[in-house]
């Protein structure tokens, strides 16, 4: 048999893409949620090579052709084939499990408009999805007359109503949907976990042994009926904030930015209710006064707080810089260093890349006739440290974590982080040039605050943090 | 490593340009002397002067090259211009306060996607836009206007075919869609798809039966639609306005001496359009549509404004323009050969080639190449008198002169024609 290279899931999918390959007697050993080594070999398939991958990395991997198989959300798989409808993909088959529905959804909040009140709005729709070409084709689509779309990394259920009018997200049934605070306005997309093939590999690569032993397990009806929770999900709070022109807005962290916030909160004097939340609660209470809370991705921040949409956020300056990069003359600014978080901010290569710096790695390039691929979760500082070094013919290769596994089969260079370096060691691969130091930071937007108030409350802020690093 | 050019773009060769520039010229001569003034609009434009009005197809949308700008955190994104008359109606917009009468002409490149990238996806354009009259006169000046440019550009058997939007708009409500099913249909149209009324017909087979006589045929004559009229009065009403609008621009048309089809699912173009569409067609090319879109400006936030306009295209044309149109155009080329290398003969060439490009003609240095095999004379400077010696390629006449007038009277005249 030929090598056949697959794409295997990681995070949600990941327990029912094993239980259906274990069924399929696939023998792939380390397949599971504490797994460390991304790359899997298969008892029952000698030649297939299989990666674990971030799922929504998944249907690039394979329209590119550095895969033959994969396994991933059907949601992905629209995300990238609306904007791009001649990738190469083939959708197989509907594995009929990791059932989802993406909607177009408002605050629970207040009346949540209909399409036709939408489509007749002469204001800006303001659009806040982690699927932003679903969301600007299905804007499209509905004839908005202005919209934007913010593209997040996650948490859109938190955004309306006060930071953004409409959330595309992507629940599992509308009780879910529900229970985060939005209602439902229109459905774009009922999901599950597809099989997918590159086109290519499809028409010419003989696959059929391996797609067998998916197709026999699965139920011979094709198509899946979205299976509802029957136990009600816990309902969190979404109560828009009341806010006037005096009240300041602050973003704070979710993920594993959270233990060092709250350190640095409570070193601070400032109380933050419910927060790290144990049920998912984006919207802390606090005794700041005229100050109200959201939890939000900190790669979503310097955007968010360049809209105006917060007045302070809490994210790292490695996020501000990818911002500052796309956007150089955006009003978000450095407030603070945090100090705390410290990482490098690193060009990685496989240690078998006869480079140990960036000028010895230009050459290498210069030499080759083939695109030279930078995969990064920082596009924006990975496309600008390509250019202004020279790096001839490149291409970015958006990731969505766990960027290590790329190389060396499926990119050349990597723009990642890195706090001792010891994972990218593991990895076999080296380091040859920093970039720059990152840390957590305090950020805000440039420019004066019209409410001397708001200015005052925000000043005491900052003040109240700079004192809590400087105490360290 | 060689860097091929971006997938569905092409060069336009030299022979190409000189085509294009003719084509321009042509138009924008024509423009000029009918009272429109040129107008230049960016290339770049917020998405939302596209979407905000509904008068693009989502299909149309969808293959917009759009991107965020360098300041664009707020997620508004800017677009190559995907279509040249809506960025006039801005300008118009922000420009005339007055509501007058404008006329006004461009020629412009737009930008849609095309998937297989065998088209080109950066288009050429010749557009007039009759902005502030919204009579048949003015519907006709812009067919004529249309038609006798592409006469000019020695177009033989160019066919106009006219539908009328108010009419399509008409018929789409008789098949009982749900208005936003009629959106759909008439977006399709729009993009193209000129089968859709057959499935309609399919659909309602008896209602397709009664709209036969207005869909099916193609009419030539203001008698075709008279007919219709006659046919439809009682049962559809709602169809008069369009057809007696569409009458008076026919029976212009035909006084002025001009053929033309009636083809009522032929829409293609822009949602914009309210009433009469037309297309022009050199065999089967389509060379040139426009049309009436009295309700753009206003749904702009201008004024209630009657417009209308049309766009040659200028890639198909291109490629249809005969090679004896083009003769004539570029200058006669001479090849100055310099004798020697002395400072005083190479001067003494460069001075005739001045004198000679004064003269309108295309006066080229030797460099040292073969000399072009298109080159018709070729003008030896020596260092002793007779200076000049003008060699006719065609006739390999050799002919003496002395002084740079003696050239220009050996090469006959204007080198212009």
């Amino acid at each position: 048999m030929v090598t056949v290279k697959i794409a295997l899931p990681k995070g949600y999918l990941l327990e029912a893409t094993a239980a259906l390959l274990r069924a399929a007697d696939w023998g792939l050993e380390g397949y599971n949620q504490s797994m460390r080594n991304y790359r899997l070999e298969s008892r029952r398939f000698p030649d297939l090579q299989a990666k674990v991958f971030n799922e929504r990395d998944i249907p690039v991997q394979v329209a590119v052709g550095n895969y033959d198989l994969g396994i991933c959300g059907l949601d992905w798989v629209e995300e990238l084939s609306v904007k791009f409808s001649s990738s190469a993909l083939v959708k197989l088959r509907n594995l009929g499990y990791g059932e989802g529905v993406v909607c177009i959804a408002a605050s629970r909040s207040q009346p949540a408009p209909t399409i036709e009140e939408l489509q007749v709005e002469t204001e800006l729709i303001r659009i806040a999805s982690e699927y932003p070409n679903l969301a600007e084709y299905l804007a499209l689509q509905l004839r908005l007359r202005r919209f934007s779309v913010f593209p997040l990394w996650g948490a859109a259920e938190a955004y309306p109503p006060e930071s953004a009018t409409l959330a595309l997200v992507s629940y599992p049934n509308e009780q879910e949907a529900l229970a985060c605070g939005l209602v439902p306005v229109n459905v774009l997309l009922n999901h599950s976990a597809y099989l997918i093939a590159n086109k290519n590999s499809w028409e010419q690569k003989d696959l059929s042994e391996i797609v067998e032993s998916i197709d026999v397990q699965l139920p011979v009806t094709k198509g899946s009926q979205v299976k509802m929770t029957t136990t009600a999900p816990t309902e969190k709070s979404y109560q828009p904030w009341q806010v006037d022109e005096d009240t300041v807005r602050i973003a704070l962290p979710d993920g594993h930015q959270q233990a060092h916030t709250v350190k640095l909160l409570d070193k601070a004097g400032i109380r933050v209710e419910d927060y790290p939340s144990e049920n998912g609660n984006r919207r802390p209470g606090t005794d700041l006064k005229g100050t109200v809370i959201k939890v939000i991705r900190p790669q979503d921040m310097p955007l968010q707080v360049a809209n105006r949409n917060f007045d302070l956020a809490i994210t790292g300056r490695d996020w501000l810089t990818d911002h500052l990069t796309i956007f150089p003359s955006s009003p978000a600014t450095e407030l603070l260093d945090l100090k705390s978080g410290r990482v490098k901010m690193v060009a990685v290569v496989s240690q078998n890349v006869p480079a140990d710096d960036i000028y010895s790695l230009r050459q290498l390039v210069a030499k080759q006739t083939i695109p030279f691929r930078v995969a990064s979760e920082y596009v924006n500082i990975a496309d600008k440290y390509a250019r202004d070094n020279h790096l001839g013919m490149y291409k970015v290769v958006p990731t969505w974590g766990a960027t290590e596994v790329f190389l060396p089969e499926d990119a050349d260079l990597l723009i990642e982080n890195t706090e001792t370096g010891r994972t990218i060691a593991r990895h076999n691969l080296k380091i040859i040039d920093t970039l720059f130091e990152s840390t957590g930071c305090l950020i805000g937007g440039k420019g004066e605050t019209s409410s001397p108030v708001k200015r005052e409350r925000i000043e005491s802020i900052v003040e109240k943090l700079r004192a809590a690093v400087e105490g360290e | 490593m060689r860097v091929e050019r971006c997938k569905g773009t092409r060069d336009l060769s030299p022979d190409e340009m000189t085509k294009f520039r003719l084509i321009e010229g042509v138009f924008s001569d024509c423009c000029l002397k009918g009272g429109y003034r040129e107008i230049r609009t960016p290339t770049l434009e917020y998405l939302h002067l596209f979407t905000s009005t509904g008068t693009l197809t989502p299909g149309t949308l969808g293959k917009v090259y759009s991107f965020l700008d360098w300041d664009g955190w707020s997620g508004e994104r800017v677009v190559l211009r995907p279509d040249a008359t809506i960025p006039v109606a801005r300008s118009y917009i922000d420009t005339v306060q007055n509501g007058g009468l404008t006329k006004l002409f461009y020629v412009t490149n737009i930008f849609i996607f095309e998937e297989t990238g065998k088209e080109t996806r950066e288009r050429w354009q010749c557009g007039a836009e009759l902005i502030g009259a919204g009579s048949t006169m003015a519907d006709v000046e812009l067919i004529t206007l249309a038609l006798d440019i592409l006469k000019k550009l020695g177009l033989k058997k160019v066919e106009l075919q006219l539908s009328h939007a108010g009419l399509i708009r008409a018929l789409l409500a008789e098949f009982g869609l749900t208005p936003q099913e009629q959106a759909s249909v008439f977006d399709q149209i729009l993009d193209g798809d000129e089968a859709v009324f057959t499935k309609l017909k399919a659909k309602t087979p008896e209602l397709g039966e009664t709209l036969a006589p207005l869909l099916d045929p193609k009419g030539q004559s203001a008698g075709f639609l008279r007919n219709l009229k006659a046919l439809f009065r009682r049962d559809l009403p709602e169809f008069e306005p369009a057809l007696d609008n569409f009458i008076d621009i026919v029976d212009l048309m035909e006084a002025l001496g001009y053929s033309y089809q009636i083809d009522i699912a032929s829409g293609r173009g822009f949602e914009y359009y309210t009433g009469v569409i037309f297309q022009l067609f050199a065999g089967k090319e389509r060379v040139a549509g426009g049309g009436r879109y009295d309700a753009l400006i206003p749904l702009m936030g201008g004024r209630e404004v009657p417009a209308s306009g049309f766009a040659l295209y200028l890639d198909p044309l291109i490629g249809l323009i005969k090679p004896e149109v083009i003769d004539g155009q570029l200058p006669e080329r001479i090849l100055i050969r310099v004798g020697d290398s002395t400072l005083e003969t190479v001067k003494e060439g460069f001075s005739i080639a001045t004198y000679l490009r004064d003269a309108g003609y295309a006066a080229e240095m030797n460099l040292g190449s073969q000399p072009p095999a298109d080159i018709r004379w070729i003008l030896d400077v020596k260092n002793e008198a007779p200076r000049f010696v003008v060699t006719d390629t065609a006739t390999k006449k050799e002919s003496q002169a002395r002084t740079a007038k003696e050239v220009l009277a050996l090469l006959g005249g204007n080198g212009d024609s």
